[in-house]
């Protein structure tokens, strides 16, 4: 029987060395049993190597960055869908999740699918809301402060003992060992990514991440945990594995029961040398590693777009447990032709 | 002494914990050790078929079987509370 194909609109095309999901999450739905895809990237700048993939990304449409505000964004999505008639956007950045959630309704309207967290899902888990997020869901997390002025930063000692980490609103975290670090991420975060920066207790342990899919009825659809086995300079995992912790779990399906989270997300935890979990952050959408849940048997992106287009989906039952995923570096050659193209007239 | 429910020790000595995501290499003879602890052998039994088989003294065994089980009771791959049946 002939699969429908759908034309699916994909962000986060940057795998660079702290990637964005958008290449995997192609992947995952090149791979799906339940449709066919044509799929549209959808770019910030002309050197996101996704773009140049034209085994994984059909064709590439420039977008505007978050701050032009959302009406430019819809003129865009506008004219994008009058070429390619979209079925389905996914959103793959932090900082885009709100204009694309405040434009779902709209875009529902023009027949563009999405399945994302609600504006309250998405404010309520952001990390400046941690502590209270913590206590109203009853899990644990790392005491947490937010500033939005240097001039506090020396009443810091008081509150939490050294190191302590240095987060931006977004993206980014460094520990500090010292007042004069703290001040000096502060700094370098907040040129970055703006006000307020989020000073976080450092909890020593070995780190754990969670992907899943929740269907905003408080089931969990998948979920799959991972250990990181190599962490880059940034942070970010170059390989991992997964692993069977039912407290892992059962913590995802707590938050999720009680959350009734809609969409992608993936949790950061820690666990202590008593194995203790600290919930340190929830990612409002897919992780770059999403490709590993689809390889032990969940395939997270497929799921979420048969969600978003209103079909039932049953929830995986079991993954895979001991399968590794490692990332690797590769050069592509590209005609400059290809670089103007995407950089003067915003399509490829 | 149990090693912890669903450790996999494989034929090759990597022995990978499910539930951290560890996983170790063992030599040949840590393997037939652990192989000697999942079939419920006692500390005297694992002795006796290691002290057959190769040209070691008891006291030398008993020092590196120590060592060994402390390692693996470092990592929490063993299981104090289950009983051994033998």
């Amino acid at each position: 029987m002939k699969k429908r194909k759908l034309n699916i609109a994909v962000t986060g095309l940057n795998a660079i060395d702290s990637p964005g999901p958008g290449v995997s999450v192609i992947r995952a739905l090149r791979e799906a049993a339940s449709f066919d895809v044509n799929i549209i990237g959808l770019s910030y700048e002309s050197l996101e190597p996704g773009i140049y993939m034209h085994d994984i990304v059909d064709r590439t449409y420039s977008i505007p960055y978050p701050v032009a505000g959302t009406d430019t964004l819809l003129a865009r999505m506008e004219y994008i869908h009058g070429k390619e008639q979209l079925d389905v956007i996914i959103p793959n950045f932090d900082a885009e999740l709100y204009p694309f959630i405040k434009l779902e309704a709209k875009l529902r309207t023009m027949g563009i699918h999405m399945f994302l967290p609600t504006m309250h899902q998405f404010e309520e888990r952001h990390k400046v809301n941690l502590n209270d997020f913590g206590k109203k869901y009853n899990i644990s997390v790392p005491k947490s402060k937010v500033i939005y002025d240097l001039n506090t930063v020396h009443s810091l000692p008081s509150e939490f003992s050294f190191p302590m980490i240095v987060k931006g609103k977004f993206y980014d975290a460094s520990i500090a060992y010292s007042i004069e670090q703290v001040k000096s991420y502060f700094n370098k975060i907040s040129a970055k990514w703006g006000l307020p920066i989020i000073i976080q207790e450092f909890i020593h342990g070995t780190e754990f991440n969670v992907t899943g899919l929740g269907d905003g009825k408080g089931n969990t659809i998948a979920a799959v945990p991972m250990r990181k086995q190599y962490i880059t300079d940034k942070g970010k995992a170059w390989g991992g594995i997964s692993i069977s912790d039912e407290k892992m779990l059962d913590m995802t399906r707590k938050f999720l029961k009680n959350t009734k989270w809609r969409g992608g997300f993936e949790l950061e935890l820690m666990k202590n040398k008593d194995g203790e979990l600290y919930l340190l952050e929830i990612n409002p959408r897919l992780p770059a590693w999403i490709y590993l849940a689809v390889g032990v048997g969940q395939n997270i992106p497929e799921a979420l777009v048969n969600l978003a287009m209103g079909e039932k989906v049953k929830p995986f039952a079991t993954y895979d447990v001991g399968k590794m995923f490692i990332r690797y570096a590769w050069d592509m050659i590209v005609d400059r032709e290809e670089f103007e193209q995407i950089s003067v007239y915003g399509e490829l | 002494m149990k090693l912890q429910k669903n450790v996999a020790v494989s034929e090759a000595g990597l022995l990978f914990n499910p539930v951290t995501g560890e996983s170790f290499s063992v030599n040949p003879i840590g393997v037939e050790v652990l192989n000697l602890i999942r079939a419920d052998k006692s500390p005297e039994q694992i002795s006796n078929a290691i002290l057959e088989k190769y040209s070691t003294d008891q006291v030398t065994f008993e020092q590196d079987y120590n060592d060994f089980v402390s390692i693996l009771e470092h990592h929490n791959l063993l299981d104090r509370h289950e009983e051994t049946k033998a």
